[in-house]
């Protein structure tokens, strides 16, 4: 394993996997706080080289956090088609880049291969890709899931309806919702982030979003955004869950700080399998997003990619319905500006993808970031081209419970039509049917919440 | 409401620039300068065309601060609802890059102290600045602050600069008169410029109190920069995780009423003495 590499008369040393990883990545202010950046614009590159020549059993063997220390090493590590990665393991990380771009290799290659890569390969191969190349990669890979409906067929793109409020008035929140059907948003998931976190609360919430979905006939699943045990402990008390919910993040001390474990996921699962009113198989709705593991101090060294794909490679454990970033919602010393933001969006979705995970996006950005809804656009935009599977959907764009900016109605309609892009197949007939929608545009009656009345 | 209030500020102050050309008699500029300008409303509007029945989202509009009822041009937002959505960034964007007038802390008898950030860019970047007291601060909570009480209240500027004026006021009213009346003991509440949530296990552990709470100032959103949560923990220490605090959002008028809120958190304040623990213990403690 070379770890050293001469560059421009300098020669530039690193000591590990993890430093090469990290150095390697693009300039990104998380990083930069965690004093785990590239010094300079050369060692950037002189890391990237270095990453470059790698082999990917340089990499396998030296997990950027040790199998025995963290639960998250563990899954991914169990997880591995040993099979798959004994063909690959002599390739270096920039012939992994070529086999991804090449015309040669077909989606069906890269599921397969996907199955015989770590996270940290993954995280590795995307340090070495352009903007261009990662959307284009992107484009070749697409997964499907089924929980009550099926998301992530080809032509279709799907949103969440959010439709919070901020003190969980439910009449509030349905009046959203319905606001969201008439745009064609909710066929991903009818979402919603309670303020109060108690399970009655949360119970309720689940009721009347049921309720709705359940008097209009309308194919898709609820879920309300809390923990992971409250949602459970509704569910025994036979609220109805249709998906569930949890944010997850790439080292086990994160996951501890969010009150997770490969535990509590697995009887969650179990749980819903058991009572859910969804067929399944696909039961989950994970978030992610860069620099969770840095607010927390719980980074244990690694950049915030690496850390992302490892959530991704964690998330797959539990085959989930739905995962998306949220790579943006922190704020500056994460992620410093709209350019950052952008280049985190782009990784999430290919890394997520090379995971073969059903992927989603938030673009998203706080009024503390140098940040704008232009940005925001242009990350939706492109990942979108990148064959992103859904978006959230936001009143006008404006979260008025957790106040950040994401997705908006308007822009999940503007997205679908400026692709092509159709609704979920049994949505678009809902649509079909309530006059909503005509050969995938929107009718003069769409945007109306009181069609419902 | 921010934008509306500036709006009325502009224009009082426009008013009076006009009423001062009046006296030195020049009727036709005062006449001229209304006319030059744009006059920005903000309201609430159906803006659906045509829709199947507007009262409902009309009453729908009153329930929730969200942006529905708005229609659309196309599939895009029309123009006027596009640029109240700007205005309302760019509100949100100041309210965070302003310091907090020093005259309420006054008012509020408020100590300032401060954390290690230096100025706004290295308390925004740097998390670790705003969750440590500077020396001069650590001296003052060492020589000044009481020891020994029960609660410990810290308020913080946090992401925004109105919300500690708009809101702490009468939170921390409510909140004290709360605690006095269960006979509960009070330190002196001092206030923390740049400083973040963490800052409360260092101020607990210099004042030995039971329970700390931070009255910090969230993140600005669209919809409102004057929103305050409040944290509370129990007797913090180099083993806490960030499942002990308990926290409350959405403090402000629009969302949960401050003087209802500092009701609230004073009952829930006596029921973590007794239990003697916060954060997921304590909520699952109660069921």
């Amino acid at each position: 394993m070379k770890l050293s590499t001469a560059l421009s008369g300098e020669t530039y040393q690193f000591n590990s996997v993890k430093e090469v990883l990290a150095k390697a990545s693009e300039e990104k202010s998380g990083d930069k706080m965690a004093g785990i950046r590239a010094a300079s614009s050369l060692e950037r590159m002189a890391a990237k080289l270095t990453l470059s020549e790698l082999q990917l059993k340089d990499i396998y063997e030296n997990p950027v956090i040790p199998y025995e220390h963290d639960e998250v090493t563990r899954i991914i590590y169990d997880d591995i088609s040993q099979f798959i990665y004994k063909e690959i393991s002599g390739w270096t990380v920039g012939e992994l880049r070529n086999y991804i771009l090449s015309h040669r290799t077909t989606s069906e290659d890269l599921k397969r291969i996907s199955r015989g890569l770590t996270s940290e390969m993954i995280s590795g191969v995307s340090k070495l890709m352009s903007s261009m190349d990662l959307v284009s990669a992107s484009q070749k890979m697409r997964y499907q899931a089924h929980c009550n409906t099926t998301i992530g067929e080809p032509g279709r793109l799907a949103f969440r309806a959010q439709a919070n409020h901020p003190i969980d008035n439910p009449n509030g929140i349905i009046a959203s919702v319905k606001e969201g059907l008439s745009y064609g948003s909710g066929d991903a998931v009818i979402g919603i982030n309670p303020n109060n976190e108690s399970v009655d609360s949360v119970s309720k919430i689940l009721h009347i979003t049921y309720d709705l979905m359940d008097k209009w006939e309308i194919p898709t699943q609820n879920c309300v955004l809390s923990h992971v045990t409250t949602q459970m402990d509704a569910l025994r008390k036979g609220a109805p869950v249709g998906l569930m919910f949890q944010s997850l993040a790439g080292t086990q001390k994160a996951n501890e700080d969010f009150g997770v474990s490969e535990e509590i996921l697995d009887e969650g699962y179990a749980l819903m399998k058991e009572k859910s009113y969804s067929a399944g198989p696909n039961f989950y709705y994970f978030e992610t997003g860069q620099g969770s593991e840095v607010s927390l101090s719980a980074h244990e060294g690694v950049d915030m990619q690496t850390l992302e794909a490892r959530t991704h490679g964690y998330a797959r454990h539990w085959n989930p319905f739905m995962v998306n970033n949220v790579s943006g919602f922190i704020g500056p010393e994460i992620l410093f500006d709209g350019r950052q933001v952008i280049r985190a969006d782009l990784e999430d979705l290919f890394m997520g993808k090379l995971h073969g995970l059903p992927m989603g996006i938030a673009p998203t950005y706080t009024n503390h970031t140098i940040a704008d809804q232009n940005d925001q656009e242009i990350g939706g935009m492109l990942t979108a081209l990148g064959g992103a599977n859904f978006y959230m959907g936001v009143p006008g764009g404006d979260d008025v419970m957790l106040s950040y900016q994401d997705t908006s109605y308007h822009d999940d309609a503007t997205l679908r039509e400026m692709f092509g892009y159709r609704p979920l197949a049994e949505f678009e007939k809902w649509m079909e049917k309530m006059g909503l929608m005509e050969n995938g545009k929107l009718t003069s009656r769409a945007g109306d919440l009181s069609v419902f009345d | 409401m921010d934008v509306e209030n500036i709006v009325k500020e502009v224009l009082k102050e426009l008013e009076g620039r006009l009423g001062q050309e009046n006296k030195t008699g020049n009727p036709e500029k005062e006449k001229s300068n209304i006319e030059k300008h744009v006059e920005y409303i903000k309201e609430k509007k159906v803006s659906v065309d045509n829709p199947i029945n507007v009262e409902t989202i009309r009453s729908a509009q009153e329930i929730t601060p969200a942006r529905i009822g708005i229609g659309r041009t196309g599939t895009r937002m029309k123009t006027a609802n596009y640029l109240d959505f700007l205005i309302d960034h760019a509100a949100a964007q100041d309210a965070v890059f302003k310091d907090v007038d020093e005259s309420v802390l006054k008012e509020l008898n408020l100590p300032v102290l401060n954390s290690t950030a230096k100025d706004q860019e290295e308390y925004l970047m740097n998390l670790d600045a705003g969750r440590k007291l500077d020396e001069a601060s650590v001296e003052w909570l060492k020589q000044n602050a009481e020891k020994g009480k029960q609660v410990q209240i810290i308020v913080s500027d946090g992401l925004s600069s109105t919300g500690t004026p708009e809101t702490v006021p009468d939170l921390m009213s409510a909140l004290i008169q709360g605690l006095k009346l269960k006979n509960i003991t009070i330190g002196t509440p001092v206030f923390i410029k740049r400083s973040r949530v963490w800052i409360q296990d260092e101020v607990a552990k210099l004042v030995d109190c039971d329970v700390v709470i931070s009255l910090i100032g969230e993140r600005p959103g669209l919809a409102t920069s004057k929103s305050i949560s409040a944290y509370i923990i129990y007797r913090p220490n180099e083993k806490s995780v960030e499942a002990d605090r308990t926290v409350f959002s959405n403090i402000h008028e629009g969302g949960v009423p401050p003087a209802e809120a500092g009701a609230h958190l004073a009952d829930t304040i006596s029921e973590m003495l007794k239990f003697k623990s916060s954060g997921v213990k304590f909520a699952q403690r109660l069921e």
